[in-house]
Parts: structure tokens; sequence; C-alpha cells
């Protein structure tokens, strides 16, 4: 599916073009499909980078597995190989990891950095379009601020890649992105990771139901909000019909060598096209659910419309159902130890991640904070240790999938990032010490096989913001 | 027969807060903080009837003492949670009752948090399982600059865990306190000036008549041992030109006492702050500008602070404080250490300083002779994410390693296989 998208961009600018170029055509230069994922296209750019050669730390490889005294090597922007005593090539830098560990970089699948950046304040309150309980049609992409300060804290805790989401408020939040964290970026387009699928982000529970019943509209209780799901994606199955019979009907009247009418394409509407990514698979659904019997009734709509949930986030009780999760392959998002704060968050348990990891399912830690994100190592740490104490035997390299792998693959990048595999983007960490304990830092951290962090080395600040703010640099 | 009853009952609440008689036990061989000195590498601790009776290297346990052998495991004092909602609600949203918010103008000074602590919200076991034995708590949030008085709290679920009651006075002297008081700080501090001397005042002004000219009676009534210097006003406050402003004002008043929560830019006022001998409670992950007020945040404000020898604790940053998660402090502390900062500095940090700060210094946060024999026993490094205790006493009483937490995990674990 991803392959569809250079097509799709490639087909967005020949109609663009042709449009200018052409002022005089009668032919109404109508778009020939709901362009999908083709606008805002990413201008990302991999900092230059030079081979470099990491020895003899432990590896984490992100794949589960652990290599003592191992050498990972970075050339051309990809991870070229993991193991004992590799060759570098002539002028490759070598870095002496002996002592320190060597892990993918974190992949966060659960921020709102940038669409609620710091300062917090009105102006930047940007990633809740609440106005309407369905707000398919916004993309979160358009309300980041690139120059949030958050991005840097993230990079100095290891974050490499990460996915920015529209708040939980409405049942249909809008389209998420995935970003990488370039710091100094002017525009989101410039960190916008190339290719990446969208995801919408859909809320369960007391989130969208509070929002709108005290406003004395839909949904006001958990049975508005699953009509409120199953209504739109009705619509959305019916908006998906007609444009399918529109491109089959094109189709044949391009074949027939353009006799008689040309077909008329139907209006375009934005929420619908949203929904009917999701139908189509093109989207990815990240679904924002606290409550074990909740996620049930999703996996149960995601059935009857015959779509995919890619992952359940906060899923506060996702350990009571790990066999229904691994049954429909649905990845958990979740915090090691978050619990209380409200009703759906009352049987928050500290073995949620390593729960689901036992029973089979895909655990993801995520932290939807821009504090939390800055140390995720640690709340997998914690996982690894209660888990442990609970009886279910889990590996160092097995909790570091929880940060990257795993979270890949719910994001729907695990094909260029995630893992120390040959050919994947280099995103790679150099940790002081073992990551998953609280002492370790980020000493070195790579994207696309290039330094754009190392410790100690952070000023001037990279972002515009925070430049020359007296407050700041004072002391530094 | 009711006579009966009445003193059967007051019988079994006298058995029940007092300790059984020379009650022992004797934690042997572990590596011992006390907070008084260097580690002891393998030390002992013997507690007798609620208090530390000794600590040292190769003490001999008493007949009948109960032993807990801590070979390879830590023995610290409990962890004292600095500022916490803990006990002031079971689920703090969701619409479920919270005592820790109050709104409105009808009291604010007065509100009396430790009068509506509850020791039996699951909370109280779920923090103290991971070894934090004591709390300060307060409100979080009033309709005024006054946030209510807070009080300090043993987390061993019984019905006299508060055992200091209004022991503090929130103020919101930043940009929470400006908004209350109009929109301005330059409002706010001549409504603290007007609240002081209304409660000064008390009761003459509102008994002939004048009144108060911010405070409702009953504000500056409770107000009034504060404003007296017989109570401490922990005051919200984060920019470094705010915090300056209160070390001139606690020149200018002398008798009043004082502590900072937040702080976030205290490291650049670290000197004055020192010389001022205003403690600061810090939150140590606090390095975002995500509040106007905060723009000068950075990871190792406990560091510098550490250095310039300005009095510090470390708790969760004001919005931070919450009901259920006071067992982070330990993260926290961790956080410091990885950012530079001492360990053992870390770890008064959350023990011994909190117990200074809110004046419970001389029984609580030591392990020496006398003190309070709040003991925890951890498995490794108690400020590491792995750690965990492995035995929590407070007051010489070993509580339960069970909470709801741990039975819902009993309940779901997975079978083996």
């Amino acid at each position: 599916m991803r392959h569809s998208i250079p097509a799709a961009m490639a087909l967005l600018a020949s109609v663009s073009l042709a449009a200018c170029a052409t002022t005089q055509a009668t032919e109404a230069p109508k778009p020939e499909a709901p362009a999908v994922t083709a606008p805002f296209a990413s201008t990302y750019t991999p900092k230059p980078s030079t081979p470099v050669i990491i020895r003899g730390g432990t590896v984490l490889d992100g794949e589960g597995g652990e290599f003592a005294n191992a050498d990972v090597l970075l050339v051309d922007g990809k991870v070229a190989g993991v193991g004992a005593n590799l060759t570098a090539p002539a002028g490759a830098t070598e870095i002496d990891a002996r002592g320190k560990f060597v892990t993918p970089g974190i992949i966060d699948a659960h921020s709102h950095l940038g669409v609620y950046p710091s300062p917090s304040l009105q102006a930047t309150s940007d990633g809740n379009e609440l106005t309407h309980p369905n707000s398919a049609e916004v993309w979160a992409e358009h309300s980041v601020w690139p120059q949030d300060p958050g991005f840097s804290r993230a990079v100095a805790g290891g974050i490499t890649t990460l996915h920015i989401l529209p708040g939980s408020g409405n049942l249909f939040g809008g389209r998420g992105v995935t970003l990488r964290p370039v710091l100094g970026a002017r525009t989101m387009q410039e960190m916008k990771f190339p290719g990446a699928p969208h995801s919408l982000k859909m809320a369960c529970g007391e989130n969208p139901s509070r929002v709108y019943g005290s406003r004395n509209q839909s949904p006001a209780t958990g049975m508005g909000n699953v009509a409120g799901y199953r209504q739109a994606f009705a619509k959305a199955q019916e908006y998906d019909r007609k444009w399918s019979d529109y491109r089959k009907k094109l189709a044949r009247y391009e074949e027939g060598d353009k006799k008689g009418e040309r077909p008329t394409a139907p209006d375009r509407d934005l929420e619908q096209e949203t929904l009917a990514g999701v139908l189509n698979g093109e989207i990815l659904l990240q679904w924002h659910c606290y409550r074990a019997d909740e996620m049930a009734l999703a996996l149960d709509i995601a059935r009857e419309f015959n779509f995919r949930i890619a992952a359940f986030h906060h899923a506060v009780e996702a350990y009571k159902i790990p066999d229904l999760l691994a049954r429909d392959n649905v990845c958990a998002a979740m915090w090691a130890d978050w619990w209380g704060f409200k009703h759906e968050a009352y049987d928050g348990i500290r073995e949620n991640i390593p729960f689901v990891h036992a029973g089979g399912g895909c655990s993801i830690v995520h932290s939807d904070s821009e504090v939390g994100i800055q140390r995720l190592n640690q709340e997998a740490g914690k996982a690894l240790s209660d888990g442990r104490r609970a009886g279910v035997d889990i590996s160092r390299g097995v909790a570091w999938t929880w940060l990257s792998r795993n979270p890949a693959r719910a994001i729907g990048v695990a094909d260029r990032t995630g893992t120390l595999t040959a050919g994947k983007a280099a995103d790679v960490v150099i940790w002081s010490a073992d990551p998953l304990t609280s002492y370790a830092v980020a000493e070195r951290v790579y994207m696309d096989g290039a330094l754009v962090h190392e410790r100690g080395r952070e000023t001037p600040p990279p972002s515009d913001f925070e430049l020359g703010q007296s407050y700041r640099e004072r002391a530094q | 027969m009711i006579l009966r009853n009445a003193l059967f009952t007051a019988a079994a609440l006298l058995a029940f807060a007092a300790p059984a008689a020379a009650q022992s036990t004797f934690f042997k061989g572990g590596r011992v903080v006390t907070n008084t000195g260097a580690v002891l590498e393998r030390g002992d601790v013997l507690v007798t009837n609620g208090r530390v009776a000794a600590v040292g290297a190769n003490l001999t346990a008493p007949a009948g003492a109960t032993i807990v052998d801590a070979t390879g495991k830590w023995v610290t004092p409990g962890v004292f949670a600095s500022i916490s909602e803990i006990g002031l609600s079971e689920i703090s949203g969701s619409g479920a009752p919270n005592d820790a918010t109050l709104s409105g103008p009808l009291v604010s000074a007065a509100a009396d948090a430790g009068r509506a602590f509850d020791p039996a919200v699951t909370a109280v076991a779920v923090t103290r399982l991971e070894g934090v034995t004591r709390a300060a708590i307060a409100p979080s949030a009033s309709g005024t600059v006054f946030g209510g008085r807070g009080a300090l709290v043993a987390l061993d679920g019984r019905a006299d865990s508060v055992f200091r009651q209004r022991n503090f006075q929130v103020v919101e002297l930043g940009e929470i306190g400006a908004d209350r008081a109009g929109g301005s700080r330059a409002a706010l501090w001549p409504v603290l000036e007007a609240a002081l001397r209304d409660a000064r005042e008390y009761p003459a002004r509102y008994r002939n008549g004048q009144g108060g000219a911010v405070l409702s009676e009953i504000d500056a009534q409770a107000l009034q041992p504060f404003a007296l210097g017989q109570g401490l006003f922990l005051v919200h406050i984060e920019r470094a030109a705010d915090i300056r402003e209160l070390i001139r004002f606690a020149r200018a008043n002398p008798a009043l006492k004082f502590a900072i929560h937040g702080g976030a830019e205290a490291w650049l006022v670290a000197d004055e702050l020192a010389a001022s001998k205003i403690p600061v409670i810090l939150d140590p992950l606090v390095n975002l500008p995500d509040r106007m007020e905060r723009l000068a945040a950075r990871l190792d404000n406990a560091v510098l602070l550490h250095r310039a020898g300005v009095k510090f604790a470390i708790a969760p940053g004001p919005g931070s404080v919450d009901a259920h998660q006071a067992r982070l402090v330990l993260q926290l502390a961790g956080n410091a250490v990885a950012n530079g900062l001492p360990w053992d500095a870390a770890f008064a940090a959350i023990t011994k300083t909190p117990a200074e700060i809110f004046g419970v210094g001389l029984d609580l946060g030591t392990l020496a002779a006398g003190r309070t024999a709040d003991v925890v026993v951890w498995d490794g490094d108690p400020l590491q994410v792995q750690s965990a205790p492995t035995a929590v006493y407070i007051a010489g009483r070993e509580m339960p390693m069970t909470s709801r937490q741990t039975r819902l995990r009993d309940r779901y674990a997975p079978k083996p296989k």
C-alpha cells in the first residue's frame, strides 16, 4: 500500500501542472481519485553522513536479540551490519562503545508534540478540533509547530521517529502523521517521514461522551459513541462505493477510446476520504481506548465494517484481553504505570505491558506526554522488571521490541526502521549504560546515519523560540 | 450494655493505636542508608516499639525479635512524598468526588486537607508498596491565591494516619496566583499583603464591622497562625523574577516561613536562594518552557541548586501533583542522579529533606536511634526504576505487600505454561 504513495504523488503533480499550463482547457481538471495521502509531501532529507562503526557495545537489536561485545556498522544512512569484529570501510568514524549499549532509536507511537507544544497557550492548543464529534477531515500535521522545543528534548531521550496524533475529545479526531524529529526544521514537511502512511485517531470512552454530552449533543453515552462510529463507517462504505464505481466507469471510458459521455467524479468529502482510507487499509487506525470491554466492542465494529485496527492506545485494561488482541493482531500502546486519574483508568496495573506480551500480543510503550517521551526507555524498564516479578520471562532484547519494532509496525514504518537489520535506516542510539535502568542517558543519537544529538553539546537551542531568550542563555 | 460496648470499643482502639509491648524487628545484614552519614555496606537496624533502637554493623538481635534477612538488599528510611493529593480522591477525574479541588469564594485559606483525607483509598496501599511511607497533602486548586491548609499523613491506612493537621498553607504566587488575583502579578502581592493584614487583625476588624480587605472571616481565622509565623507557607512560584520578589518579601517579613514549590527557574537565583534559606521542592523532569513562567527550565536545576547550597526536596511539580502517582518521586530522584546530582543528595531529597521542610525532620527521614521507624527493604537501588521494596514498615509496623493492583495482577496473571 505504501508503494502506491509515490504514484499518487506523481499523479497529483501532473494534474496540477496540467492545470497551470492549460488554463484554456475545456475539460474540467477534476481529481481522478480522492488524494488520500498525496498533498503536503515530505521534503525531509537525511543529513549527510559518513560511515560509522560503533565498536564493542552491548547491542539490543530491536528484534528481540541481545549481543554482547558487538559492532554496528552504519553506511549511507543505513544499517550495514551487526556482529563481531565487523570490517569498516576506510575512513569510517570509529566509536568506542565498550561498556555502553546500542539500540535502535525509540519510536513513540503516541505523541502530541507540535500540536500541543511548549509553551502551552491558548494560541498553541492546536491538537483537537472539538467543534464536532467527527473531525476525520482534519490532519494533525496542519497543526504541527516545528519550533516546539519538545522535539529537541525527545531526541535527547533517544527518539528518532514519532507519530503525532490529534486529541481524543471526539469520536474521530482526524489524521495522525509520522515525523522525524528534525531539529531546526522550518516546516512540518521537512520533518515528515517520507512515505509513512497516515493514521486515523479515534477515541472510545469517557472523553467524547463528556465533551459532547456536556453540550447536549450526541454522543453523550457509550452507546452514543458506538452509534457514532457505525453511522460514520456506514456512510464511508457508501462513499467508497461511489468512488470505486466511478473509477470503474472511468477505466471503461478510457479503455473504450473515450466514446460516450465522460463519467463525472463524485464530490469530494474530506471526512469521508479519511474513513474510506481506513476501509481500504491505506490509513492505519489508532484507537484511544482504555477499557477491555470497549476494546472488545471496537474489535467487533472493525469486523462489521471489515477494517483493521493498528493499535489501541492507552489500553489500560489490555491485560484482561490479550487473547482478543492477539487473535485480531492488534497492538496495544500503553503506559507503564498510569492509573486512577479517571474511571476508565482505574484498573491500571504495572504488569499491563508484560501481560499483553505474555499473551502473544504486540506491546508498545508509548508516551502521550512531552515529559514521558524523553525517557520511554525507563518505562520499558519498569514493565520489564514488573513482568519478571510476576513470573513473565522477558529478556532485555524483547523489552526493546516494545520501544522500536512494535511501534514501527503499528504506524506502518517497520520496513524502514525499528530494528538494527541490514538495509534499514540507521536510526541508532548509544546509551551510557543499560537503557532499561534509570541512570542511562543517550550519549549519541543517529538518524538515517547522521549524528543528530550528542550529549553535552545541545547549545545553541535548535528551536528559534528558545534562541536568544536571556533567561536561558545566562549560565550556559 | 451500651456502656460496656463503648468501653470495649475504646479499649480496642487503644490496643490498635499502640504498638505491642516491646515488639522488636531486626533488619539483618542489608546495605543500610541512614541519611545521617556514610552508607553501611553491611549493617543492621533494630526497631523496638515503633522506633529505631540501634543502627550499626554486627548488632545482636534481642531475644524474641522478628528477624528480617536483608542480605543483598537495601535498607532505607521510608520515602516522604513532598506534595501530593493522595487520600483526597479514589478516582480523581470522571466527575468522581475530588477533595483536592475547591472552587468558589466560600473558603480557600481555610480549606483543611487533613480533614478530607481518607486512609482507606486504594492509592494508599498502591503508593506504600513502592516504599512511600509519608506524604504532605494539600488541595491543588482553589478559587483564590490561597490553596488551603495541608496536612502530613502516614500511608499506613490507619485511622490515625494524619499526624500533622494544618501543617502548611498553599499560596499561589506565580501565573496561577496572578490569574486569581485579577489577572496580573501587579495585583498579586498587594492582595497577599492585605490578606496577611486581615489575618493578623482577626478577629478585631471582623467584630467591629470593618471586615476583611480581601479575606472572609473564616479564611482570616485560618490564615492567622501562618501570618504570625506559626506555620509554613508553601509557595507555588516558578519564574526567577518572582522568586526574587519572594526573597525580598521574606526579608521584609522575617517572622514568616516559606518554602517554594516549583522553582523551575530557581537555578538562576541559586545564590540568593541559598542566602535566604528558603527551601525549594522541585521536579527534576521539568525541562520544557511549557509555561511562560518556566522559560528557563532545565534538567539540571537540582544539581545547580545543590552546588549553591540551596536546600531542596524532589516531588512532582505544580500541575503534575496528583492523587495516584506519588510513587514516582523515586523515579524523579533517579533522573536527578542521571543528570549529575550525587545519589545521597537525591535520596535525601525524597526522605530527609521533605521531613525537615515540613518540620518533622527530628522524627522522620533518617535511620537513627530514637527516630520513628519507617523502614523499607528494597531488592536493589531504590532510585532505579527496576527496583522494588520487598518489605515496608511504618512506625515499626509491617505493612501488607498487597493492593487492589496486586489483586488485579494476580487475577489476570498469565497461567504458567
